[in-house]
């Protein structure tokens, strides 16, 4: 079977219902979005129809410019570790037998699907004072008293990385499947050691993998909205949580648009990175 | 010898740190006592059916299960006619509908949310369940898209110029030859949704967050007010429900191919 | 009566001219073997017949009647492919049963025709079966049987034989030969192996480079190839330039070769001789000499490469009629007039 062009217009009906349905749904929600960052707000209702620029104005505080700060850096943290505990891991499981991959993957997509809010609560009870790990050091001895180890940046960083590892496993995955397991082993035969060979033959040949998972993982770690608000303290509050906390609890639609709509151009133009990187890599 | 060892100590390492948090949810949900307590003390299963009897919990269990279910099969019917679309005719334009299909799930899920709360409310629909199932197929309808996109490009089309020789119309090859071999496909597709929709908390608390309590929201709701073991019974629920799903598309799908789709490179 | 007229049949991908003005009569009840080197264009000839391509020019009839424009599943082929295309999800008796389900037979019907179709191809016990679970040459005899099943008004194949191992695709070839004159129905099959063509055909029809260089039966082929790629391409031949002398006998490095006469008014042509034709002599009586360049002794046959004017003349002998020389002697050489074919092409 050949696949033909679209020709009359019923070729085109099946295209019809999904196109409109996304057109509809998703095109228009974004556009609304867009003219709300505009919009005035308006106090104890949503906002009133306008066209002002205060919104973005507000971009300009220390506060707001902190915040763009912490979760640049946070994110970017987050996907740092996420690599560096992936790659190996993920280039150990390419190598085990098929049954094996599949358990690791049945699990690894089961923690990738769990709720932010069950992984911010899992996350709490462990690092919480009577049932956490706090509670293990104090029984080994290397705490004088059990402590809750929360809220705090440290368990911010751990609870996102939890979160973003399966993501990060995932987006490795298909392309060290795919490495040639002789690379290695050439590598292995010239006297490399098994780590010296992993660092200079297998990192180099996935330099391109790496950075558009480096940048799919720092969104993806910008998206998370509710880890920081649970294992955190406000000033460890994202701007995805400041969105959700304008939008809702300040009933401040318009401000929060607007920060979103700067959420999705900053992720626009790494995801656009990607596919710059991704292309050329098909070019070479 | 040293290598391999190294190796599963890796593994085993990663697997620890997976497997922790979850495990000590698991624990704390068998106290006997309403505590927040590891190791637990005593052992009780009654939080795991406070789930079904409190109607508080039953009633967000099957707020959610209804909202999976609708979404995850709106989603599967829209991805569909259009994975189909782009496996029959050659239309570069229409690609768009594809970017389309695949932005909302990987722009931040905040973005997404916000937009469909100011659409259902500029609409005069806000906080009405159906917003949520029309909400929750869109911000998922990537996950069937891309697997039934890859059971499609997984039909060798000389099957189906055999069956069209064979007097089969477009229709016929679509009913007898296409529709089963990608039914597997269908399947994980609406799987991946149904299992993600049902752990969604965002969109669902924008839209529906002050009218209707799906799970995670009533999860999140109750952590604001301190704790309740039934938090670790429903938690370690959805853990095994999402074991079962992925379980299931391992068992009846290949899911090292469908996890190789993930990144479109299988083209 | 024709089964089967192409006119003008022309297919391009873009620049490039897969099937270049093809015209080909096939009557009733032929078996016809497209053979051709890869690449030549024959799967798109087929495809073409079969409406799964649409012609950049051209008109192809069926039995008198254009079909040119008609939908694939509406032509009432029979059709094997090359990777079979069994449906996986289906039982060998589904598998075969498919085209008459479709039409809506009913169910009394659809069995018995595929209980009979089962004996036809001796695959009566494994009708349950998926077809994941048959051997290679079973897997064939399925795809064979389901393009019978309807009786189709022409029936193609493409290489279907080229995933079996030698000794099974001979067994069949014939098997093949005997099903399609039991059943008197036209078939076209598409192939790149001489053989092939040579044991199953009526009509070979010899492609290259998209075009037909020659449609005859096998021998004819064989014996009087229509041009140098033909007699190139079917077994082996060697090849000279010759000359027209004054009186259109034909020259070969100034030596008259007798008996061999040029079409009149032509100048320069080539000579095909099959390997097995040439005769070696004695040089001291012969007008044609070479030097032979070197030996190949296969037991059965002995190849002699002799060098005669810048071409190499290939000689196939049996052990008996073996004159005996070394390389780097002498040789004369005899081109009986009978075996030569002069191709002005
Ligand atoms: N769909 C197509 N698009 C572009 N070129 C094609 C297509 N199908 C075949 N070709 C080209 O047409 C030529 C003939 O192909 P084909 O008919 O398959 O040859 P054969 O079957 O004799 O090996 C080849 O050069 C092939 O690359
Ligand atoms: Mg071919």
């Amino acid at each position: 079977m050949r696949r033909e062009p679209a020709r009359t217009f019923s070729d085109l009906l099946p295209l019809l219902f999904p196109a409109a349905v996304l057109v509809v749904f998703f095109v228009i929600p974004f556009g609304i979005m867009v003219a709300v960052s505009f919009f005035r707000r308006q106090q104890g209702g949503f906002y009133t129809v306008d066209f002002v620029v205060a919104n973005y104005e507000r971009f300009l505080t220390p506060f707001f410019g902190s915040v763009l700060g912490f979760s640049l850096f946070l994110a970017m943290a987050v996907a740092v570790c996420c690599v560096v505990v992936a790659l190996p891991f993920t280039s150990f499981l390419s190598g085990c037998s098929r049954r094996v991959q599949v358990v690791w993957l049945v699990g690894i997509l089961a923690i990738l699907s769990l709720s932010e809010v069950i992984i911010g609560f899992a996350w709490s009870t462990l690092f919480s004072r009577t049932a956490g790990i706090g509670n293990l050091l104090a029984a080994l001895g290397l705490m004088e008293a059990p402590k809750a180890l929360l809220p705090g940046f440290g368990a911010v960083l751990t609870g996102m990385i939890y979160q973003a590892l399966p993501f990060t496993i995932l987006l490795l995955y298909p392309s060290l499947m795919r490495l040639d397991p002789s690379l290695l082993e050439a590598a292995r035969t010239l006297g490399a050691s098994p780590l010296r060979g992993f660092v200079s033959v297998v990192v180099p040949a996935l330099r391109h993998t790496i950075a558009a998972t480096l940048i799919m993982v720092f969104v993806f770690a910008l998206g998370s909205y509710l880890l920081p608000q649970i294992l955190g303290r406000p000033q460890h509050w994202t701007l995805s949580v400041l969105i959700t906390d304008q939008a809702i609890y300040q009933s401040n639609m318009p401000f929060a648009a607007a920060m979103a709509v700067f959420l999705v151009l900053i992720s626009l133009a790494l995801v656009g990175l990607v596919l710059l990187v991704g292309g050329r890599r098909e070019a070479a | 010898m040293t290598v391999t060892w190294l190796r599963r100590c890796y593994m085993a390492l990663v697997a620890f740190f997976l497997a922790a948090p979850l495990a000590v949810v698991a624990g704390v949900s068998v106290n006997e006592k309403k505590t927040l307590l590891f190791p637990p003390r005593g052992f009780s299963l009654e939080w795991y059916t406070a789930i079904f009897t409190e109607p508080e919990w039953r009633g967000a269990l099957i707020a959610s299960l209804g909202l999976a279910a609708l979404s995850a099969a709106l989603a599967v019917i829209v991805a569909l006619p259009l994975s189909w679309f782009f496996w029959r005719r050659v239309a570069p334009w229409a690609r768009v509908f594809q970017v389309l299909g695949v932005a909302p799930f990987m722009l931040p899920p905040v973005i997404t949310a916000l937009g469909f709360l100011s659409f259902w409310a500029t609409g005069g629909f806000y906080g009405a369940p159906w917003t949520a199932v029309i909400s929750h197929a869109i911000f998922f309808v990537t996950l069937p898209l891309v697997t039934i996109s890859l059971g499609f490009s997984s039909i060798d089309r000389s099957l189906v110029e055999a069956a069209a020789t064979m007097g089969a119309d477009d229709r016929t090859v679509f009913r007898t030859v296409v529709a089963p071999l990608i039914a597997p496909y269908m399947v994980s597709g609406f799987a991946f949704a149904f299992v993600l929709s049902l752990n969604e908390y965002i969109v669902a608390y924008m839209t529906v967050g002050f009218t209707m309590e799906t799970l995670p929201v009533k999860i999140f709701n109750a952590l604001r007010y301190g704790y309740t073991p039934t938090m670790a019974s429903v938690s370690i629920f959805f853990v095994a429900i999402a074991v079962l799903a992925v379980g299931l598309v391992a068992r009846y799908g290949d899911l090292p191919k469908l996890m190789g789709a993930w990144t479109g490179e299988e083209r | 009566m024709s089964a089967l007229t192409l006119e003008g049949v022309t297919k391009r991908f873009g620049s490039l001219v897969a099937v270049d003005d093809v015209s080909l009569t096939v009557l009733k009840g032929t078996f016809v073997c497209l053979l051709g080197p890869s690449g030549c264009g024959k799967t798109t000839l087929l495809r073409l017949i079969a409406g799964l391509e649409a012609p950049s020019a051209g008109r192809i009839l069926l039995a008198g009647a254009e079909v040119t424009g008609l939908p694939t599943h509406k032509r009432d082929f029979g059709m094997v492919f090359q990777s079979l295309a069994l449906f996986p999800h289906l039982s060998v008796r589904d598998n075969i049963a498919y085209p008459l389900r479709i039409r809506g037979a009913a169910k009394a019907e659809w069995e018995s025709r595929v209980g009979e179709l089962l004996d036809l191809v001796h695959l009566q016990d494994h009708g349950e079966r998926p077809v994941s679970r048959l051997s290679g040459g079973q897997r064939q005899r399925v795809a064979i049987a389901r393009a019978l099943a309807v009786s189709p008004r022409l029936f193609l194949l493409d290489e279907p034989l080229s995933a079996l191992d030698a000794k099974l695709r001979e067994a069949m070839q014939v098997e093949l030969r005997q099903l399609q004159q039991k059943l008197g129905i036209t078939t076209i099959v598409v192939t790149h192996d001489q053989r092939e063509a040579m044991t199953m055909a009526d009509l070979v029809v010899v492609m290259g480079d998209g075009r037909i260089h020659q449609a005859a039966a096998p021998v004819e082929i064989y014996r009087k190839p229509a041009d140098a790629f033909v007699a190139d391409f079917i077994g082996s031949t060697n090849l000279l330039d010759i000359a027209a002398s004054g009186s259109s006998q034909a020259l070969f490095d100034g030596v008259p070769l007798p008996g061999v006469i040029l079409p009149a008014g032509v100048q320069r042509a080539r000579l095909s001789i099959r390997p097995e034709d040439v005769r070696l002599t004695d040089p001291a009586n012969a007008t044609l000499t070479g030097r032979v360049t070197f030996l190949r002794d296969l037991g059965g046959t002995v190849e002699t490469f002799v060098e005669a004017a810048d071409t190499t003349i290939v000689a196939v002998s049996t052990r008996r009629e073996q004159t005996q020389v070394a390389a780097g002697e002498q040789i004369g050489i005899r081109l009986p007039a009978e075996a030569c074919v002069v191709l002005t092409r």
